[in-house]
């Protein structure tokens, strides 16, 4: 570990209000799942730093909270889903056990009524036969039940907010389908509200009210998904959207976007995304560029792409 | 459960078969007449003549190692000249006494290992974290036997807390207080290296589970720490550790048999010894071939546990 | 080699193992130069005499002799045997190795069954059987060591070398018309010694401590005769009385034990950056906070992330 600072996130501002479900989209890399980690201070320490913001839950800062203020909002108030349901599922115990943990950290009830609530939960997010799974290890599971497993896990105490961090990548497309369709369900049915993290635009526009665009740790758009699908105004956006293949379109040239992101140990002044973007006018490497609002679209571009 | 122990039980026997060939090749090594040898200064010509035709050693190798294999399954080691009793007899007597010590020992090593590498982990880097791994370099590097004489001169001699040798005191002891007054030093002194082993392992077990996604989930979930890290991550350092801890009871048995001689042990170890030394090879013969058939057992129940503990595993 | 140096000094644990296994080296060589009595003439009139007496720094022991020759003497015995037994087993167990992983099949299988055999046993009791059949002494301690260390590299090796064997330059070797001897020496062997010498100096430590620990016993090195463990067997029947002949050899074992140990833990850092030990981090319970400047203020939302800084 040397003594360089390698800044993941710069800035970041988000919210959601209940039964919203916002999108946060951007490449690898690009601090998103930083960013989600942070709120309920899980991002690996060392080497992770949280060196300024705040995060509100109920307008209660949990940035510099005492341990045990944060682990009584962590899966009770805040339930996170992660991305790879085999790593992020104790290998050694019973997937019946794991559940009933969750419910147990926040709520004393006995062993059997824990029992029963886990089994109502996989029941919830249609695991069939719950009675049976509920003693299975989660090497025995496919992925796809691995991850209802994960998400029944995030749903135990009934939580505000889940976030999601990229819980559909690591299955196949027929699996992902159906826990998007359970996670809208859910919203809908229990007023979630829902932080979603990807980097693929279909599942946004299926799922999300809002999205986010990150690029090398700063929000370079913010707006209802509809309106920015229709009418990106950031460069980076834009381009985003049409590396997205599309069923129907016939045989449409897939856009790939020249070079790669910046590390974010040696970010350009100025916008970090003008290396890369054809619109690029000298002022883009001077200075810091600031998030223009404009009713309830936001970008961070001297350039904005002209509605069309 | 049931059919992977009867499965590594039948795994067993050709590491058996195995053990008696190696002993049996060692002790042919022996140069000169096997008889005269074996007996040293027991070597009358009476007892020669004896042993010869006891041994069979008129016949060949081969056949030779059959018969001494039937003897042995059918309970006969032979018979101990320099104490004329039988092997056997004498090694159960001796290995109850050393299974005292090496088992206390064992439970010790495992138990402070595993706790000071577990909070050596938890802290990494802080004081606690720092301090224990001063101790265990200080701890694998020490001769156990060198590390019992010492406790001899400061708890016995000096501070008198402590008996100095033996199982039991001569006069008037006999009960488990006595047992355990002159259990103490000892067990301690034996521990002491596989402690540091163990330990060592444990850390860098736990430091590697701890970076794991699954211990991210349990914190995630509001799981207190205490439990992440002596349920959840202990738990699967647990299964790196196990087949360590097998290996350590190997080390352990081993350095028993500094300890006994040390302390005045009267255990397997220094029977062993005594009898080198005294060129009673019938009763080392027996006595390796005893306390290694033990430890096949032993790790076939490490093994279990292991399986136990492990889901993946298949069984 | 010289970024090997400085890998290996870089870590401090390691320096200070060197120097002090280097101070011991050059004591030890010097020995016979040094003026200091026959460590083996006896001298009944001044028996078990103070550390620091006229004459005898160290003392003297139960028959009268100057104990800091003795342990210079011993010293330079034990490292000796410790040396050779490390190097003989490393020689026999890494052949044994590099032939079953280049042969494979049958030969190898034969092969790693009997040293799975040797190695169900604990350590001391195939030593004490070997000791026993070829009878006390300090050759037969050092072979009985030896011995029971081969299989550990045969193990080791062979895991090393079933990779290599498999690998395209064997491939092309064998098409060039190579013998397998050539091979094995020419193409096998380079590429396995660095994990031949980290074995060793990771082992050479216990095996020093065993040898000793075998004359502990009285079945290593005989009268007059006196290595690190025999000094500490004879010192322990003068325990209670005496306790300076026993502490200063078992002392001895224990810096020679110490420093081994930290310069081959060194050796293996700095050789085999995988291994490292400690040098992984861990996740703490919660998200270290730095934070400065100020707090924005609170918002009307259910989760609101402001300004966030990582």
């Amino acid at each position: 570990m040397g003594t360089r600072v390698y800044r993941a996130v710069g800035g970041v501002s988000l919210s959601v209000r209940p039964g919203e479900c916002l999108g946060v989209i951007g490449e690898s890399g690009s601090g998103k799942s930083v960013t989600a980690l942070s709120v309920m201070g899980l991002v690996a320490s060392p080497p992770g730093v949280i060196t300024g913001g705040a995060v509100r839950f109920e307008g209660e800062d949990l940035i510099g909270a005492p341990y045990e203020t944060l682990r009584r909002r962590r899966g009770d108030r805040v339930a996170y889903i992660f991305q790879d349901p085999l790593a992020t599922l104790h290998p050694l115990y019973r997937i019946g056990d794991q559940l009933a943990e969750a419910i147990r950290a926040h709520h004393s009830i006995s062993a059997g009524e824990a029992r029963e609530r886990a089994i109502r939960l996989l029941n919830d997010v249609r695991i069939p036969n719950a009675g049976a799974r509920i003693d299975d290890y989660p090497h025995k599971l496919s992925g796809g039940m691995r991850q209802r497993v994960s998400i029944a896990m995030a749903l135990a105490n009934e939580p505000d907010v889940i976030i999601a961090d990229e819980p559909t990548t690591a299955l196949d497309v027929t699996v992902q389908a159906q826990i998007l369709a359970l996670l809208d369900d859910l919203r809908r049915d229990r007023g979630l509200a829902i932080i979603f993290i990807t980097h693929d635009f279909g599942v946004v526009a299926q799922l999300c009210d809002r999205i986010a665009v990150m690029y090398a740790g700063r929000i370079v758009e913010e707006g209802p998904t509809a309106a920015v699908l229709e009418a990106p105004a950031h460069p980076y956006t834009r381009r985003l959207i049409d590396c997205v293949p599309e069923l129907g379109q016939g045989k449409r040239r897939l856009e790939a976007i020249p070079g790669l992101p910046p590390m974010v140990d040696a970010l350009p002044e100025g916008c970090a995304f003008a290396p890369r973007c054809t619109k690029a006018v000298p002022d883009c490497a001077r200075g810091d560029i600031a998030l223009e609002r404009t009713g309830t679209r936001a970008v961070r571009c001297l350039m904005p792409e002209e509605s069309a | 459960m049931g059919g992977y122990i009867a499965k590594r039980l039948i795994s067993a026997i050709p590491v058996l078969l195995g053990i008696t060939i190696i002993v049996f090749l060692i002790m042919s090594l022996i140069p000169g007449d096997p008889a005269t040898a074996i007996l040293g200064s027991y070597a009358t010509p009476e007892n020669v003549e004896k042993l010869n035709r006891d041994l069979g050693l008129d016949k060949p190798m081969v056949q030779r190692y059959f018969i001494w294999l039937g003897n042995m399954l059918t309970g006969d080691f032979g018979r101990s000249f320099s104490l004329n009793r039988p092997v056997l007899d004498e090694i159960v007597e001796r290995f109850g006494a050393t299974l005292v010590l090496a088992g206390t020992s064992f439970v010790l090593c495992s138990l402070l290992g595993i706790l000071a590498g577990v909070v050596s982990a938890a802290r990494q880097y802080g004081a606690a974290d720092k301090l224990i791994t001063l101790v265990v370099l200080i701890g694998i590097s020490v001769p156990s036997f060198f590390l019992g004489m010492m406790m001899i001169l400061l708890f016995a001699v000096e501070l008198r807390w402590l008996p100095v040798s033996g199982m039991y005191a001569i006069y008037g002891g006999g009960d488990l207080p006595d047992l355990l007054r002159h259990l103490i030093m000892p067990a301690l002194a034996l521990a002491a290296v596989a402690t540091g082993v163990i330990a060592r392992l444990s850390r860098a077990a736990m430091l590697e589970v701890l970076r794991q996604d699954y211990i991210r989930t349990a914190r995630a979930k509001g799981v207190r720490e205490s439990r992440v890290i002596w349920g959840h991550a202990l738990r699967a350092a647990m299964v790196s550790i196990i087949p360590v801890l097998g290996i350590q009871a190997g080390f352990v048995l081993s350095g028993a048999v500094y300890i006994e001689i040390v302390f005045q042990w009267p255990g397997v170890g220094r029977m062993l010894v005594d009898a080198i030394l005294k060129r009673d090879l019938l009763l080392v013969q027996g006595g390796v071939v005893f306390v290694a058939a033990c430890y096949v057992f032993f790790n076939i129940a490490v093994d279990v546990a292991q399986a136990m503990l492990d889901p993946r595993i298949k069984t | 080699m010289r970024v090997f140096a400085a890998l290996l000094f870089r870590n401090r644990l390691a320096a200070f193992g060197a120097v002090v296994l280097g101070l011991i080296l050059i004591l030890v060589l010097l020995t016979p130069l040094l003026p200091l009595p026959d460590p083996d003439q006896t001298s009944t009139g001044d028996r078990f005499l103070r550390p620091l007496s006229p004459g005898h720094l160290l003392g003297t022991d139960h028959l009268g002799r100057d104990l800091l020759a003795r342990l210079l003497h011993g010293t330079r015995l034990s490292l000796a045997v410790g040396a050779a037994a490390a190097l003989i087993a490393a020689t026999i167990g890494s052949s044994i190795g590099i032939v079953a992983g280049y042969f494979g099949g049958r030969i190898d299988n034969v092969i790693m069954r009997f040293v799975d055999m040797l190695m169900a046993f604990p350590y001391i009791l195939l030593a004490l059987a070997i000791v026993a059949a070829l009878g006390p002494g300090l050759m037969n301690a050092l072979i009985a060591v030896a011995a029971v260390n081969v299989p550990f590299f045969a193990r080791n090796i062979r895991g090393i070398a079933v990779g290599l064997a498999g690998r395209e330059f064997i491939d092309a070797a064998r098409l060039s018309g190579m013998g397998h001897g050539r091979i094995i020496l020419t193409e096998l062997l380079p590429n396995v010694l660095p994990v031949i010498v980290i074995a060793m100096s990771t082992t050479v430590g216990w095996m020093i401590l065993e040898t000793a620990g075998l004359s502990f016993l009285g079945l290593g090195s005989q009268p007059p005769q006196a290595d690190l463990g025999s000094m500490l067997g004879e010192g322990r029947s003068a325990l209670i009385s005496h306790p300076h002949t026993s502490v200063v050899p078992g002392v001895m074992i224990f810096l020679i034990v110490m420093s081994v140990n930290l310069l081959g833990d060194g050796v293996r850092d700095a050789l085999d950056p995988r291994l490292r030990s400690g040098a992984l981090s861990r996740p703490q319970a919660m998200t270290r906070v730095a934070r400065t400047g100020a707090v924005p203020a609170a918002t009307e939302d259910l989760l609101a992330i402001q300004e966030l800084e990582t």
